[in-house]
């Protein structure tokens, strides 16, 4: 303990600063003031689109005030953390990164958010991010461009890329993200953090800007496994204000169970004791599948490397490898950017310039106002992927695009199904490359196919998780992060955490700090 | 099959988007990219597959859940209007649609 608390605050992690507490080594308050200070001398990163300074501290010393009591709300009572701008929460503005919700108020917070302030946390301000949740980089916020930590000429990745940045740069431990085709796993990979995207209905996405409702999911974002599960615990339950939210989930041993915060905990924890039999291969009996299709031509050299040395490594901790085929893996690519546009514009229809948000100065009509407001109000990849939904929705097209990839949904689903038959989990690279240099891409197209890895989970409803796993430096002037990608298959996410939690122990590349921003 | 610029106007008018001459040369640009490789998903034969709306239909039967026809929010009037752009007594304010 002493050691611990002899590291500077914003080394501890999550459960380290929640020991802290708990010991009286620290307060809530003492946090809060260090991360405020420490994104303070940050700011050139991006990370933040508003950092609410009054409301962070006068949370923490209430949560100070209830420790002092004895009435902890528990382990993250008085943590502090930030939230991805397509929140919404009550108190801070919600932006989206648009300019079309430029100084929106939300009246209410998000489910998620709400959750997490039951649970005590403290929130610190909102989270840069592409615009709507749309992009890979965090080059489309309409604000300010998020900085690769390891390298600040570098994107973060996205669409979560504030959310990564701020802890990969240690500005606070964890972070919440949303993840439609690859938002928290990709920018998790490409800045050397931990990261979750769970099963589609684990958590609730009222209040959640929509981008695509049968893919959105929330999810934290972390440094070590321990807190992606510590927050996502917190984070998921069932809320009958999201249609789509789930009622049970299903425990590793098969046991449906109610779905609300504490299940992950408790299920990790049983396989956790589990494990305590064969202390030196944790992941004896597991089976890991191997598809081949993630591992060809189109991936860097350093990323194979560093996947398959991860593969190794998950091997040694008694794991067994097993070859398995996602045959449809490439045409997850037009799948999702068929499905996912069509659902973001019928979502983004509501911004017309009535309720909320962004209205033109000068129009003619009603359909005028409409047209400009929403000319002035989305970036160029918005923009792109509306029309291209409301193409694919439109009278004698349904069929050939909507309607055609909702059935090769299916079979992407199916094909999970036919590999989660000889394997536990799926393993394999998150993103084709390391980080790309800001401002070197001009082609949108190129844009999508680099999200092959990630797509088909989201389109299947899978949970899905990014650890970090080695370091690239061919040719390049800073080492550059790689991530690990593992597939559960439905509700399985403590039998990713618990993989997760074997290789972090047996690896350090979780615990690597960009130099520059020590 | 390509998009032609008329289409890329009727487009934005469904979709309610004013487009620049070359933002619409631009879009036009694009979105032929982007169906060459839609072109590989629509040959594939999928005849008898089932549509997968929505993830977990994948493994069990999802239902749409209903609630009782009640009142669950109290009247938030005023936090709920303070974002409109225009607004007066109540009413979200529009351009005059019916002479």
């Amino acid at each position: 303990m002493s050691a611990m608390t002899a590291l500077p605050l914003h080394d501890l992690t999550l459960a380290q600063q929640s020991q802290a507490l708990n010991s009286g080594q620290t307060t809530s308050v003492a946090l809060t003031q260090h991360a405020l200070d420490r994104i303070a001398a940050h700011a050139a990163l991006g990370a933040f689109l508003h950092v609410d300074a009054d409301g962070a501290l006068a949370a923490a010393a209430a949560a100070d005030a209830r420790r002092a009591a004895g009435q902890t709300l528990g382990p993250l009572d008085g943590v502090p953390i930030a939230h991805k701008d397509i929140f919404v929460t009550q108190g801070q503005p919600t932006t989206a990164a648009s300019k079309m919700l430029k100084g929106y108020q939300s009246p209410f917070d998000a489910t998620v958010v709400a959750q997490l302030k039951a649970a005590g946390v403290v929130s610190v301000g909102k989270l840069n991010c592409d615009e709507f949740a749309m992009g890979g980089a965090n080059e489309n916020s309409a604000y300010a461009k998020a900085r690769n930590p390891w390298d600040t000429t570098r994107i973060p990745g996205g669409s979560s890329g504030g959310s990564a940045v701020a802890v990969a740069a240690r500005l606070v431990a964890a972070t919440t993200g949303t993840d439609t085709g690859g938002s928290i796993r990709q920018p998790a990979a490409l800045t050397g953090i931990t990261g979750i995207k769970p099963t589609y209905g684990r958590c609730s996405r009222f209040g959640m800007i929509a981008f695509a409702s049968s893919l959105d999911q929330a999810g934290p974002m972390a440094r070590t496994d321990e807190d992606c599960a510590l927050m996502l615990d917190a984070m998921s339950g069932f809320d009958e204000r999201d249609a789509t939210s789930a009622e049970q989930v299903r425990l590793h041993n098969g046991d449906l169970t109610a779905n609300r915060p504490g299940v992950i905990g408790r299920d990790l924890a049983a396989l956790s004791l589990a494990q305590l039999a064969d202390p030196a291969r944790p992941l004896a009996g597991l089976r890991v599948g191997v598809p081949q299709e993630f591992f060809g031509d189109g991936v860097s050299a350093d990323v194979l490397a560093a996947t398959r040395a991860a593969l190794a490594q998950l091997e040694a901790l008694g794991a067994t490898l097993v070859d398995v085929s996602l045959p449809r893996t490439e045409l997850s690519i037009p799948v999702y950017y068929i499905i996912a546009p069509a659902e973001a514009s019928s979502n983004l229809s509501r911004f017309d310039g009535v309720k909320f948000g962004h209205r033109a100065q000068k129009y003619g009509d009603l359909n005028d106002m409409y047209r400009k407001t929403r000319a002035e109000g989305f970036g160029p990849e918005v923009k792109r992927r509306i029309m291209i939904g409301a193409y694919v929705l439109s009278h004698g097209y349904y069929d050939a695009y909507y309607l055609q990839a909702q059935k090769l949904r299916r079979m992407i689903a199916d094909d999970f199904q036919a590999a989660f038959k000889v394997c536990d989990v799926i393993a394999g690279p998150v993103a084709p490359t390391v980080a790309r240099a800001i401002g070197s891409s001009t082609d949108p197209l190129q844009e999508y196919l680099a999200d092959i890895f990630t797509l088909p989970a989201s389109l299947a409803g899978l949970p899905g998780m990014s650890v970090p796993c080695g370091f690239s430096d061919s040719g390049l002037q800073r080492p550059l992060p790689i991530g690990l990608q593992l597939i559960g298959n439905y509700w399985q996410e403590a039998q990713l955490l618990h993989a997760a939690h074997a290789f972090q122990q047996a690896t350090d590349w979780h615990q690597r700090q960009p130099a520059a921003q020590a | 099959m390509a998009l032609t610029p008329t289409e890329v106007s009727r487009i934005a008018q469904l979709a309610r988007l004013e487009l620049r001459d070359d933002e619409q040369a631009a879009m036009l640009t694009q979105l032929n990219e982007f169906f060459a490789i839609v072109e590989k998903m629509r040959a594939v034969d999928t005849s008898g597959v089932e549509p997968l709306y929505t993830p977990l239909s994948a493994i069990e039967d999802v239902t749409l859940r209903l609630r009782e026809d009640t009142v669950t929010e109290g009247d938030n009037r005023e936090a709920n209007m303070a974002n409109a752009p225009a607004r007066d007594e109540g009413l979200f304010l529009v351009p005059k649609v019916i002479e």
